[in-house]
């Protein structure tokens, strides 16, 4: 499947603007980053057709010396992460070049934001899954543990996907078609409607969604 | 606050707000849409609490009408609400007057706050001299 070209941004919070009827719109502040094209993959080189983009200008002591190496060659600056996206036609994409913010989100327009979900431990199926629980007093013993997780000799094993305790957050998430309510290009600011996975100062990569409604 | 949020709220932030406390009597103008018309409203009452900072200012405003109690929430710097005028300053020692729900009639009153005209102006003055 080809990934949507993307921006990476970073969560600074959320907040509320108002809109031209007075409404409040709950909305999240993403800071984008330089988003500058540092490769371009293709067929007969690498085997396939992509561009690579560097999201964050960093201190140089941040890379390490082949990755740094490997910026240095196109005279780029220092870049962190560096993430790919499959194009098909990379020929209006040009190396050093930044993604442009305006460009790629227009306001009104639905996005899929993805992100890394804030962590929440090792945690029971009454947290993690929403299982219920047993009387916290009266006598009763049975206060979060986990219920039955299945019959005796008839199957004779326990189904896949029971749910168990075990790390619950801290994997990639992703929150689909939330609507763009602003772009400000010049501070690389884009307001979106709607909460985004992580913590704030999280890293997160926008992209527009695959809907009828983005034309 | 984080700064650049400061900066995305800035715009929508009103300047001309007066000064609002818990036990002020106040009139609060707000535009609402009646058939493709605006016009303004006005509600009066008094603030029984205050809540939310920056943008997210709101202020709780309790008033009895025809024997039943109102309580509307208003976002201070709401585009919807127009104006805010102080009819009555209360002197209160609660933060949150929600005593005023189980109350009736003259118990709900509450005493008028005295300030000295211009003490903060002479006061400041004075320490400058010194």
């Amino acid at each position: 499947m080809k990934n949507a070209v993307g921006l990476l941004g970073r969560k600074i919070g959320m907040t509320q603007v108002f809109d031209a009827e007075g409404a409040a719109i709950p909305v999240t502040v993403v800071q984008l980053g330089e988003n500058i094209v540092t490769q371009k993959m293709t067929p007969e080189k690498n085997g396939y057709s992509a561009i690579q983009v560097g999201g964050f200008v960093v201190k140089e002591k941040k890379l390490n010396k082949p990755e740094r190496g490997a910026l240095t060659k196109h005279e780029l600056p220092p870049l962190k992460p560096l993430k790919e996206y499959r194009v098909d036609d990379h020929s209006s994409y040009n190396v050093g070049e930044g993604l442009k913010a305006d460009v790629l989100l227009q306001e009104g327009m639905l996005v899929d934001v993805q992100g890394r979900s804030i962590g929440k431990g090792f945690q029971g199926t009454v947290k993690r899954y929403h299982a219920g629980r047993g009387p916290m007093s009266h006598g009763s013993k049975f206060h979060r543990s986990m219920g039955s997780i299945g019959a005796g000799t008839t199957p004779g094993r326990v189904f896949k996907g029971v749910i168990m305790p075990g790390q619950m957050g801290n994997v990639t998430a992703t929150v689909r078609h939330l609507k763009v309510v602003k772009v400000d290009a010049d501070k690389r600011l884009v307001l979106i409607k709607g909460a985004i996975p992580g913590a704030d100062d999280g890293l997160v990569t926008i992209s527009p969604s695959k809907t009828k409604w983005n034309g | 606050m984080n700064q650049i949020l400061k900066e995305v709220e800035a715009p929508f932030i009103k300047d001309n707000l007066p000064e609002l406390n818990v036990g002020d009597t106040v009139k609060v103008f707000v535009k609402i849409r009646e058939g493709g018309k605006e016009r303004t409203q006005g509600y009066e009452g008094v603030i029984i609490k205050r809540g939310g900072s920056g943008i997210n200012q709101t202020v709780t405003v309790r008033r009895v009408f025809q024997g039943i109690g109102i309580e509307r929430v208003f976002l201070l710097h709401s585009p919807r609400v127009e104006k805010i005028t102080v009819l009555r300053r209360g002197h209160v020692r609660r933060a949150k007057l929600y005593y005023l729900r189980t109350r009736t009639g003259k118990a709900t009153r509450i005493k008028e706050k005295i300030t000295a005209k211009k003490a903060p102006a002479q006061a400041s003055a004075a320490r400058q001299e010194a």
